[in-house]
């Protein structure tokens, strides 16, 4: 069973670090803190009790504790910097389970967490560096948790933690929420880690099972996060949705032996029906408040496909339309792959087939299974089998992962089959 | 007239060198920041945080371009600077995609390290 403890590590730690990093100034030594204070939680919780917050308890024992590391250290290195930041942590300490208690009352602790989500989220850091150290800090992965999702050794990941947070220091990275004429730009920084986050964990490439969940779940938890902590901002609510519908059809993407199984053979009635019901509710608010842009049209696909009880109900020329404005704004080969390939269900599939051929030579394709592929499955709803057989062989060829591959095969020998 | 005297070395090197090393490093250069300024050719300088502090800036269209890491371009080259007091890395950057050369070329941000300097 789980202990108060575990339940207030998996529920509060983010939150109860996020303050810590604001009141220490540093990300090293409030992990640091932070795991002792939990420490010191196991020892004594079980005896005297849960605390009656124990948030303010934890951040009050990690304030003390950062204290008495600060002034074990300055004995031996008696560093001027260390011995006033002790003077100052001394100074916000009086008063400071007063002060926490308060700022729960008025919820200036999401705050915190929202700062963290702008530093960690910063551009001046790597993108990869950005999505792990939002893992690491805000949802609380271990380092190597991390490292197995993005299939990265250890020492990999772990320097790039370690060199993020230094970066964090030396170049000064604030720890504040950008101000309004900066927030656009960076809440789009912040979007786009929330998705690369739940992309990795959604996509079907390789590894752990359970992680891959662990990472859409924290994905949509960062995206609700950062729906409430920033209300009225419209893209947020589209990408939140877009990983719910998305998320909604997780159990039937792959069958029992683990093999692809494409949208149009999903059972449906497996979707996860709450997901696709607040997925809906929230695309539909979001884009009656103009939401418009890229997270918002790939939303209203994905709720457009949650509508159809079956494949064939599918509202193609609605699909089609979405998929043209996508174009508009975010003109990218697979984009355009994905439009042939909706206009091959709604208008046929000669017609898909002609904008596949004005992709053939595309440089950023030519590497790609994803387009051979789809001209393989095009021919085969033609019954040009031995065509459809030649793209399937390209296909298999280019295939990237196991999954794929082994869906591809399959497709390649029932071609040969007819053939 | 005016120099620019631009200091290279690998820094990889530098961080493989004993606490001895490095500190010897320093006094000489506390001796040479000091003869320069006695004979009164001194009118500035400063070490810089190593290059994985930097931050790359440019505005195209409007937009600035943020990316981690120093400036590593090979067809364009340093053209001036500018030594700025800012609160942090956001006020820094604000300042630098102001430079007009942003909107062509590049800025590179790099902290600058703490020394008593002359």
């Amino acid at each position: 069973m789980e202990t108060g403890v575990e339940r207030i590590y998996r529920e509060e730690s983010g939150r109860i670090l996020a303050t810590l990093i604001r009141l220490l100034g540093s990300f090293d030594l409030a992990e640091e803190v932070m795991q002792e204070a939990f420490t010191t939680a196991l020892e004594r919780w079980p005896k005297q009790g849960i605390p009656a917050n124990p948030r303010a308890w934890m951040v009050s024992t990690a304030h003390h504790k950062a204290i008495d590391l600060l002034r074990r250290r300055s004995r031996f290195e008696s560093k001027r910097e260390e011995l006033q930041q002790i003077a100052e942590l001394e100074q916000q300490l009086s008063g400071a389970d007063e002060i926490m208690l308060r700022h729960d009352a008025v919820g200036a602790l999401s705050d915190d967490r929202l700062r963290l989500i702008f530093t960690c989220c910063h551009p001046a850091l790597q993108l990869e560096a950005q999505v792990a150290l939002t893992l690491r800090t805000l949802c609380g992965l271990s380092t190597e948790e991390i490292a197995r999702a993005f299939l990265v050794p250890l020492p990999t990941m772990a320097q790039r933690l370690v060199r993020a947070k230094h970066k964090i220091r030396d170049a000064q990275i604030p720890y504040r929420v950008p101000p309004a004429q900066e927030l656009g730009a960076r809440i789009e920084a912040v979007l786009l880690v929330v998705y690369l986050v739940f992309n990795e964990g959604y996509s079907a490439s390789s590894g752990d099972a359970a992680i891959r969940r662990e990472l859409c779940a924290e994905a949509i938890r960062m995206g609700r996060l950062v729906c409430d902590l920033l209300p009225g901002q419209q893209e947020s609510r589209a990408l939140l949705a877009l990983m719910l519908l998305h998320d909604s059809r997780r159990a039937t993407r792959v069958d029992s032996e683990g093999e692809l199984v494409l949208l149009e053979d999903q059972d449906r009635r497996r979707w996860d029906r709450e997901e696709i019901r607040e997925g809906f509710s929230v695309v539909q608010s979001a884009l009656r408040a103009g939401a418009a842009g890229t997270y918002a049209l790939q939303a209203a696909i994905a709720a457009v496909h949650a509508e159809a009880d079956h494949a064939q109900a599918t509202d193609w020329k609605q699909i089609v339309r979405l998929y043209e404005a996508l174009l508009r704004i975010q003109p990218s080969p697979v984009v355009e792959l994905n439009h042939a390939a909706a206009v091959a269900m709604a208008h046929g599939p000669a017609e898909g087939l002609r904008l596949l051929d004005r992709l053939e030579g595309k440089a950023d394709l030519c590497e790609y299974y994803l387009l051979p592929a789809a001209r393989g499955d095009l021919l085969r709803r033609m019954q040009q089998w031995s065509e459809a057989a030649l793209a399937y062989r390209r296909a298999v060829a280019l295939a990237n992962n196991e999954a794929t591959r082994s869906f591809l095969s399959r497709r390649l020998a029932e071609m040969e089959q007819h053939g | 007239m005016q120099y620019l005297l631009l200091i290279y070395g690998n820094e990889e090197a530098v961080g493989k060198m004993s606490k001895a090393e490095v500190d010897g490093i320093l006094q000489e250069y506390g001796e040479f920041t000091k003869s320069i300024a006695q004979s009164g050719h001194y009118r500035g300088g400063n070490e810089l945080a190593d290059t994985s502090t930097a931050t790359t800036l440019k505005m195209r269209d409007k937009k600035r371009l943020v990316t981690d890491g120093p400036f590593a371009e090979t067809k364009e080259q340093l053209g001036g600077y500018y030594l700025v007091e800012a609160k942090d890395l956001d006020e820094a950057i604000a300042l630098a995609a102001r430079i007009p050369s942003a909107r062509w070329g590049s800025i590179e941000v790099r902290p600058i390290v703490p020394h008593d300097m002359p």
